[in-house]
């Protein structure tokens, strides 16, 4: 196969930045997204051109490090699936296509099509965790879990963290990750114990972090690679809302305004 | 000359580890506040352990290349992790999960280090679950288990096909809390280039900062390398693509041994080859072998009717079917260990049975379990899999068996360590699949999440206390020494070789050439003649890469080309040491299969009165590296030929 490829390329954080034309040529349909850009790497690298930057590690769709926005879409076409679990057969033969960093201002461009997402590292310092050390803790079964409720855990738990969700928000609104970490956590019995501290503090770390605001578009969720569902936000949301008055109550000497 | 003492506390065997407790020295909490420690690696076996460490007030520092912590390659194991909980009740112990892994590992792992991992096992599952790792729980709340490779009882945990992910989560959400906390600080995108030795102790270490490219200094009082495994020695595998043995090299090079670089875990269901441009391979986990049945066509013209695409899988009837792992090994049939099943898919393959186009595939097949269970069931169980799969290779494996090939996975060496995880190098500890302790020559499925784990949260917290109760006294290490300067200069001085050498290849393709020889002649069977032929080749490779590669860009800017050709250049030395391990490992064991050492019926043939040892490797400049013998005494395990028939 082949194809025209339209690349965002940006020296550094400082660059200006352009879209750059590139043709590649003898292109598998079994080729993964990544291995079609590893041999237009290597085709610049024979020309002594700068070969093109982009964030990827596992390729196999688990451990979020890539992102691309591919012809105006976080990850690609594909339904459910990261950059790297993309396969050239999903284009047309001569197709022209247009990759793209994520756009957002919490996520600053590094180079070329590499951004920085440790924003959402610090969201999760922020109090996406069970406040236990290691060791004195009970034994695994000593507190049943309801099986659904351990499926949505899990179903929660199952971010990868790439960030495709503000890529995707025109708010650039992280909450869709947030409520993931949420609902993760505030599903479990021992993940109650701190929820309402937890989500105060995971909000207050997002709005801290030139993120923008939830208008309810959805685009989060049709983009998201793991398939995280909106419902999410409302947990989220009703966390949120639960932990405030709770606050509020304490305040007040017991009564909820 | 290499001290290989390994410590092991001299009471029997069940006892050691509460006779290494009880005796090991501590750090006052005062005291913790002044000692620093550096930990490199983000993974299972790293971030539990930065995570730990932070909990008990010490100053840690934590590196990886990645852009955060949680991308991690544990972050890619499927299947599960194994703990004797018996919650089956199907007869399961500490000492028969010690018991499984040391025959799983063909007798070639040290007795008192695996004792100790499995009696730690059963902490690690109550641990991430009090953390919230959303394991698979039965309808009454309780957790649920599955079997795995290498063992008649269920011991296994999971959370569906994506276990080392969640538990992942759970190690890099307790390390967030140090990080908040103040006790951890996070140096992400480095790459660990040197180690640094002060007075023959580890001290710290030169980082490549890879956005600025600025090379960095830092020290500590105690260095703990958790850098993972080197399987991308063979450019093929299915670690991920920044998986590399760059510190843990540095480290050999300093004067850590190096033990049984050879013994390489082949995973049998991976994704086959598909070409030329090919980056990387896909494991499919080993908890598909649970419901899946392997097989071949038992003609061989109906093998090539499928490999002409004038066959279908479908269509072969039972009859003609020849379900070789069944055949060969009735007792455990799939669920044989890897690198039986591995050898197995090699023998039919080479065979001629084999059934993609290339002929480098066998069958996995669900259709009995989907009769037996219901598509929801097989769904529930491995939906991620199948998806993941059907992705790849565009085929539906609800309807048509997957086509599977072996792949590297795990490398078993790594840095040799004693009881307390140290490495040669005083103040040098290795964890996780870094060092080579626990899995002897073949690692047994979910053995890896729990070995990671057990190092990070129970063990080496408790070893590390020891060496640093003589530390106390001292004060923060200055990155001013003469030796942090020295150290910094090689590493500037070697990136600027690399930069200037300018060669007409780029590192891929040699990288690749690599990869090719160690896959030919230091993979799933080796021979004499061959590992001799490597040794020339991976010399004339050294030779190749040191007359020049192709790095565009500069030092000083994020640099992926750079990267990749400090890594490359290290995995060919590796590759060498490799080859020679194998080579002088006169017989066949676990993961090591040398052709000349064989039973009638193809089983790999152990020499024990020769080989019960871990070879220890020692650098010595541009001479050939000196092998030392840890010998390996078995006192309570009786040495025998492994069977799973």
């Amino acid at each position: 196969m082949k194809f025209t490829l339209k690349i965002w390329r940006q020296k550094n954080a400082e660059d200006k930045g352009g879209m750059v034309t590139y043709q590649v040529d003898t292109v598998s349909p079994d080729s993964s997204f990544f291995e079609m850009l590893d041999q237009l790497n290597q085709q610049l690298i024979s020309k002594g051109e700068d070969p093109v930057a982009f964030d990827h590690d596992c390729r196999e769709g688990i451990c979020g490090t890539c992102s691309l926005y591919i012809n105006g879409r976080p990850h690609g076409p594909l339904k459910g699936a990261t950059t790297c679990q993309l396969h050239m057969r999903a284009f047309r033969d001569g197709e022209t296509i247009y990759v793209e960093p994520w756009r957002c201002g919490a996520f600053p461009v590094v180079k070329d099509l590499i951004v920085d997402r440790s924003a959402l590292d610090k969201i999760i310092q922020a109090g996406g965790y069970i406040s236990v050390n290691s060791g004195g803790v009970p034994d695994a079964n000593t507190i049943p879990v309801p099986k659904p409720n351990a499926d949505s855990a899990f179903d929660a738990a199952a971010c990868i963290g790439c960030g495709a969700c503000v890529a995707a928000c025109p708010n650039a609104s992280p909450m869709l990750f947030v409520g993931a970490k949420i609902s993760h956590l505030a599903l479990l019995p021992q993940g109650r114990i701190e929820a309402e501290r937890r989500v105060r503090q995971m909000v207050a770390a997002m709005d801290s972090l030139g993120f923008g605001f939830c208008s309810n578009t959805y685009a989060c969720e049709a983009e998201c690679p793991k398939e995280i569902k909106i419902a999410n936000i409302t947990r989220l949301n009703r966390e949120f809302l639960a932990a405030k008055l709770a606050a509020e109550k304490e305040q007040t000497g017991g009564f909820a305004i | 000359m290499i001290n290989l003492n390994a410590k092991t506390p001299g009471v029997p065997l069940p006892e050691q580890w509460d006779a290494y407790k009880a005796g090991c020295k501590l750090v006052s909490p005062n005291n913790k506040r002044k000692l620093d420690i550096i930990v490199v690696g983000t993974g299972l076996a790293g971030a539990s352990a930065a995570a730990t460490l932070g909990q008990l007030g010490y100053n840690v520092k934590s590196f990886c290349y990645q852009d955060s912590p949680r991308r991690a390659h544990s972050i890619a194991a499927q299947g599960g992790i194994n703990a004797a909980k018996n919650y089956q009740n199907d007869g399961d112990n500490v000492f028969r999960l010690f018991y499984d892994t040391i025959k799983g590992g063909d007798y070639r792992s040290r007795e008192s280090n695996v004792y100790r991992l499995a009696s730690i096992s059963p902490e690690i599952i109550d641990l991430c679950v009090a953390q919230g790792v959303p394991f698979a729980r039965e309808y009454g709340g309780l957790l649920a288990n599955r079997s795995f490779g290498g063992a008649q009882v269920s011991r296994t945990f999971y959370a569906r096909g994506q276990t080392g992910q969640q538990l992942l989560i759970g190690a890099y959400s307790a390390m967030s809390r140090e990080i908040a906390a103040g006790t951890v600080k996070l140096y992400n995108r480095r790459d660990v280039l040197d180690i640094v030795l002060v007075d023959g102790k580890a001290r710290g270490i030169i980082a490549r900062n890879l956005v600025t490219g600025e090379v960095e200094r830092h020290s500590a009082h105690a260095v703990v390398l958790a850098t993972g495994g080197y399987g991308n020695v063979f450019y093929l595998s299915t670690n991920a693509m920044g998986s590399n043995v760059t510190p843990a090299w540095s480290a050999y090079k300093k004067g850590a041994a190096f033990a049984n670089p050879c013994f390489t875990q082949i995973h049998p269901t991976c994704i086959p080859v598909h070409g030329e441009f090919q980056s990387k391979l896909t494991l499919m986990s080993e908890s598909l072998r649970n419901d899946g049945r392997i097989w071949v066509p038992a003609d061989k013209s109906d093998a090539e009717l499928i490999r002409q695409k004038k066959l279908r899988p479908e269509q072969i009837h039972e009859s003609k079917r020849d379900y070789y792992l069944e055949r060969r090994y009735p007792a455990f049939g799939n669920l044989v260990p890897r690198d039986v099943a591995s050898r197995a898919a090699k023998e039919r393959c080479d065979a001629g049975f084999g059934v993609d186009s290339h002929g480098r595939a066998v069958y996995l097949d669900f259709s009995d379990a989907i009769e037996r269970l219901g598509r929801a069931e097989i769904s529930a169980r491995y939906g991620n899999l199948f998806e993941m799969y059907e992705r790849i290779v565009d085929d539906n494996p609800y309807r048509t068996p997957m086509m599977i090939y072996p792949a590297v996975h795990y490398t078993m060496g790594g840095l040799w360590v004693d009881y307390e995880l140290m490495t040669t190098v005083p103040g040098l500890y290795s964890i996780g699949e870094c060092n080579f302790s626990d899995h002897g020559a073949n690692r047994l499925g979910a053995s890896a999440l729990m070995q990671g784990l057990a190092d990070g949260y129970f063990i080496l917290p408790y070893t590390i206390s020891g060496y640093l109760s003589h530390e106390i006294n001292t004060p923060p290490i200055p990155t001013t020494l003469p030796e942090f300067h020295l150290a910094a200069r090689d590493v500037t001085d070697r990136l600027a070789r690399l930069k200037k050498s300018g060669g007409k290849e780029s590192v891929d393709h040699l990288h690749r050439k690599l990869g090719k020889v160690m896959w030919e002649y230091c993979g799933m069977s080796r021979n004499e003649q061959g590992l001799t032929k490597a040794l020339g080749e991976i010399a004339e490779l050294k030779a190749e890469f040191a007359s020049g590669v192709k790095i565009p860009g500069g030092l000083k800017e994020y640099n992926p080309e750079l990267e990749k050709a400090l890594r490359v250049e290290d995995f060919i030395e590796l590759g060498s040491l490799m080859v020679r391990d194998a080579l002088h490992r006169n017989e066949s064991c676990g993961g090591h299969f040398r052709e000349e050492y064989q039973t009638p019926d193809h089983e790999a043939l152990r020499n024990d009165d020769e080989f019960t040892y871990v070879a220890a490797w020692e650098h010595q400049g541009d001479a050939a590296p000196e092998m030392h013998r840890e010998e390996l005494h078995f006192d309570t395990v009786k040495l025998t030929q492994r069977s799973y028939k």
